[in-house]
Order: C-alpha cells, then sequence, then structure tokens
C-alpha cells in the first residue's frame, strides 16, 4: 500500500510539475510575444516569426486542404448513406457545413500541424538544448522563450486560423462535388445553402478552438524540446511525446470548448 | 577585490553531493584553470559560474553579484560581461558563422550594421576566420568551430572569457594553436580568463593559477608550480597519469563468480 501511496503521489507531482512548467512557459512567451510583432517589436524576431508562418501555415496548405477534402468526402457519403433513406439529403448540406466550421475544421488542421510542426518544434529545440545552444542562448543574455519560443507561438496563433478557414472550405467544397454528382445539386445552389446554414457564432467557436489548439501544439513542443537531457535518443523520445501529448490535449480542449459552446448554445 | 568568489557552494543532484562547501576568488586578469577528471565537478562548477543552475546553499558572486540568488534582470546584466566558448561551440546551425559572431552586437548595442560588420570582420580576423564568415557551422571543422566560438565569446567584449574543454577532441596541433589564441586574447584585451580543462599540457600552459578539482572539492588551488611540485597523492596521480588500481585477474574472476552464485548485489 505505502509503495502504491508512494507511486501515485510521484505521478501526480510529475504532471502538476508538467502543468507547472506549461503554465509558467506560457505567461513568460505572452510577455515575451510583443519583441515578435512588427514595428514595434524587433525585427529579427518578426523575420522569425514569418519564416515560422511560411513553415508552420504556407508549407502545411497542401496536406491540410486534401485531409479536409478527403474528410468533407466521407462525412457527405456517410451523411448521404443514412439520410438518403429518410429523403433528407439536403440535410448532408447542413451536415457538412456545421460539422466542418464548428469541429472537423479546426480540429483536422490541429493534428496536421501537431504532426507537422509540433513535432518539428520539439526536435529543434531538443537539438538545440543537447548541442548547448540554448545554453549559449541564456550566456548571452537572451531569453530562449522569447528568442525560439515567441516567433513559434506568433507564427502559430495567425498561421493555425488561416489554416482553418482554408480547410473549412475544402471540406466544404467536397461536400459540394460530392452533392453535385449524387443528386446534380449545381455548386452555386449548393453555396447557397451553405451559407444559410452556417451562423457567425460557429465561425467563431470553430476560430476560438484553433487558437486554443494551436497554443496547446507550441507550447507542449517547445516544452518537450527545452526538457530534452542527454543525447539524440532523447531528442527523438521527446518528438513522439511531442505530437502524442499534444494530440491528447487538443482533443480534451475540443471536449471542454464543444461543452461549453453546446451549454451556453442552449440559451 | 575578486571578480569571482565562489562561497561555500554546495550542489547537490538528487541527493548526491556533486560539489561539496567549495571556496575560490578569482582575481581580475587572471587565468583560472580548473582542473580535474571525469566526474570531478568541473562542469557543474562552470554551469553555476554561468548561472545555468541554482546552487543548494552557497553564493557564486560575479563583480560582486550573487548570482545564485539574484533576480533574472541583474543575471542579464552579469551575463552581458562574460563570454563562453563552449565546449562543441553551441554555435546556431540556422546561422552563418558571420551571424554567429553577429548576433550578440545586433541585439544588445544599438551600433549601425556597417560598424557591426566590421567588428565582426574584426573578431573573425583574430581568431583566424575573417575568410569563414560566410559558412554555416556544419562546414566548419572541430578546431574552426571553437575558434568561430571564440570570436562569438569576446564579441562584445568581455571581462571575462570562460573556456569549457577548449582543446577536447582536438589533434595537439589545434589544441597548441588554440591555448595560443587563449594566451594572446588574454594579453591583447586583459580578460580575466576561467578555462575548464583535464588537459594537463594546456592548463600548464595557459593558467597563472590553477584550482584542482576531485570528486567535487578543491584538493589545492595555487601557481603552476604549486601544483607541478604538489605532493597531494591524487595529484600526484592526476600529473602522473597514474590509473587506479584494477582487481587482478584471480580477484575479478572470483568476485564474478560471487555475483553468479546471488552473494553479491553487483559487479
Amino acid at each position: 500500500m505505502p509503495v502504491l501511496t508512494e507511486s501515485v503521489g510521484r505521478k501526480t507531482l510529475t504532471y502538476l510539475d508538467y502543468v507547472g512548467g506549461l503554465s509558467t512557459q506560457l505567461w513568460a512567451a505572452l510577455r515575451a510575444m510583443g519583441t515578435s510583432l512588427p514595428i514595434v517589436g524587433n525585427r529579427y524576431r518578426w523575420k522569425a516569426s514569418v519564416d515560422q508562418m511560411l513553415q508552420i501555415g504556407v508549407s502545411a496548405l497542401p496536406m491540410v486542404g486534401l485531409m479536409a477534402m478527403c474528410s468533407g468526402f466521407i462525412l457527405a457519403m456517410q451523411g448521404a448513406s443514412e439520410l438518403r433513406r429518410f429523403g433528407a439529403m439536403h440535410y448532408v448540406i447542413d451536415l457538412v457545413a456545421v460539422g466542418f466550421t464548428r469541429e472537423m475544421g479546426p480540429l483536422l488542421t490541429a493534428i496536421a500541424v501537431s504532426g507537422r510542426s509540433g513535432s518539428a518544434f520539439a526536435a529543434e529545440i531538443g537539438t538545440m538544448s543537447v548541442t548547448e545552444e540554448i545554453d549559449a542562448l541564456r550566456v548571452m543574455a537572451f531569453e530562449p522563450v522569447e528568442f525560439v519560443l515567441a516567433p513559434k507561438y506568433l507564427a502559430a496563433l495567425i498561421m493555425v486560423p488561416c489554416l482553418t478557414v482554408a480547410s473549412n472550405v475544402c471540406g466544404i467544397l467536397a461536400g459540394g462535388i460530392f452533392m453535385f454528382f449524387s443528386t446534380h445539386l449545381s455548386l452555386g445552389l449548393y453555396l447557397h445553402y451553405v451559407l444559410s446554414s452556417i451562423q457567425l457564432r460557429d465561425v467563431i467557436s470553430g476560430l476560438i478552438k484553433s487558437l486554443a489548439f494551436a497554443t496547446i501544439i507550441v507550447h507542449v513542443g517547445c516544452l518537450e524540446g527545452f526538457r530534452v537531457r542527454g543525447g539524440p535518443d532523447a531528442v527523438g523520445r521527446s518528438t513522439t511525446t511531442a505530437v502524442v501529448k499534444s494530440t491528447f490535449l487538443v482533443i480534451v480542449a475540443d471536449v471542454i470548448f464543444t461543452a461549453i459552446f453546446y451549454f451556453t448554445g442552449k440559451h | 577585490m575578486a571578480i569571482i568568489s565562489i562561497r561555500d557552494l554546495i550542489v547537490e543532484y538528487d541527493g548526491r553531493r556533486v560539489l561539496d562547501r567549495l571556496n575560490l576568488d578569482i582575481e581580475p586578469g587572471e587565468t583560472m584553470v580548473l582542473l580535474g577528471g571525469s566526474g570531478s565537478g568541473k562542469s557543474t562548477l562552470l554551469r553555476q559560474i554561468l548561472g545555468l543552475e541554482r546552487a543548494n546553499s552557497g553564493g557564486v558572486f560575479v563583480k560582486g553579484i550573487d548570482i545564485t540568488r539574484c533576480s533574472q534582470a541583474e543575471l542579464r546584466l552579469v551575463r552581458r560581461s562574460i563570454g563562453v566558448a563552449f565546449q562543441s561551440g553551441a554555435l546556431f546551425n540556422s546561422l552563418s558563422v558571420k551571424d554567429n559572431v553577429a548576433l550578440a552586437l545586433r541585439e544588445h548595442t544599438a551600433l549601425a550594421s556597417s560598424v557591426i560588420d566590421l567588428m565582426v570582420w574584426m573578431n573573425l580576423a583574430a581568431v583566424g576566420l575573417a575568410e569563414f564568415g560566410h559558412l554555416h557551422p556544419q562546414e566548419l571543422s572541430g578546431g574552426m568551430k571553437k575558434r568561430a566560438a571564440v570570436a562569438r565569446a569576446i564579441a562584445l567584449d568581455p571581462e571575462i572569457l570562460v573556456f569549457d574543454e577548449p582543446s577536447a577532441g582536438l589533434d595537439p596541433i589545434v589544441a597548441a594553436e588554440l591555448d595560443e589564441l587563449i594566451l594572446l586574447l588574454k594579453r591583447a584585451f586583459q580578460m580575466t580568463v576561467i578555462v575548464v580543462t583535464h588537459e594537463l599540457s594546456s592548463a600548464f600552459r595557459i593558467a597563472d593559477r590553477i584550482a584542482m578539482l576531485y570528486n567535487g572539492t578543491f584538493l589545492a588551488t595555487g601557481t603552476k608550480d604549486e601544483i607541478r611540485n604538489s605532493q597531494h597523492p591524487r595529484i600526484r596521480q592526476f600529473l602522473d597519469r597514474v590509473p587506479d588500481k584494477m582487481g587482478e585477474p584471480s580477484e575479478v574472476a572470483a568476485s564474478f563468480g560471487k555475483y553468479l552464485r546471488g552473494e553479491e548485489a553487483g559487479l
């Protein structure tokens, strides 16, 4: 029994330490974000932010778009296979449009960014830790959070919502293509129905989620990198851990946000 | 007054004492070599001097400021007067050699870019790398990386210059060149130099004073001649390169037999 208690206690402390580390890092990043802004910030940080935007956003666009189109087709086909039986094919449009805007778009984008960029952050910062570059930054009187993390965070906060919008558009377009081939509904009419089924609230809730997901992905990836100790094998482990933890936390956050929007939306 | 004072410094990792009540004064303008074998605590002591880790008790005073207790802002101020050449170089791989050297000048000074370019060229010329500024760190040899790290360390004209294992992994000729470079820099810039090493020839070539570390304590601190003539058995063993006594083959075999029979916890 004492062994069990000790084990539970130790694990609890480890989790608390992790949550504490994430919170401290988030606070430090928010304080340092100003230096990454254009005009008022440091021009080298802004340049780093733009580089990160290209990495996180532009490079990920084809992958996110393709994933969203495939998912849009899947959602439309699965929906149609059931709704056809009730003669309610037109509800496929609502299902795809609302489902993507509120849920699928932000979640698919977050999973793609977590796999591409979250792992890259952990690997980059982990390698910098192993090769003493993080220590070098500290002894050169730089704050690693400001220097390494803040540009990534700013870039993710801008690009993940943009990717989410792109994902929504691709997913909804895929639904339109399916509807055209299955019911001969014109794309113009399809888009008209889409616009009438989506509310501003759906778009905003999806974008709020995407901001939260971006925060989780960047901070988990970077914290895993900063905590790397040892050699190259530790970098590899941190990369895997970053993807697993950030994907898990994204889904948990999604549940929480969906519950909040569901219960607040009732009124 | 000493530029660096270490007072009753104790560092423990997981209850294991790594540095045990160390006291040391380093005078301005002197070259202090921290000499010791593997696991003696040299690197831990260096990390304390650079403020990269917090001590369990005691203090490290750099220019009168206790960096184990001071605020982050004070620590950053102290660090601007310290230049560090890490064992691996710790150059930023994403930047060219020139940009590595220019980094601190760009971030910590308001100098015009033409002046910074000139200073970078001078620093690279001082270490014999004037023609290699455009290269990236991965394109340099081990010795060139260390010299580039020195150029970066002296960029802000620091009062204290720290070298972590400067000759480790280098052939004797390149190692001797680096020793000459350290002596040259000290003569030219009148810096206080701290060198962590286990290389005897290098230590006796560059040191004004030597502090000999063993198992987290100073066995002796003194001039080169005092250390060279010391009769302390551990110092003699280190200087005369005498290996620790290992078991006779028959003793090892007997011990292994006991281990296999479960009479000993481990080898």
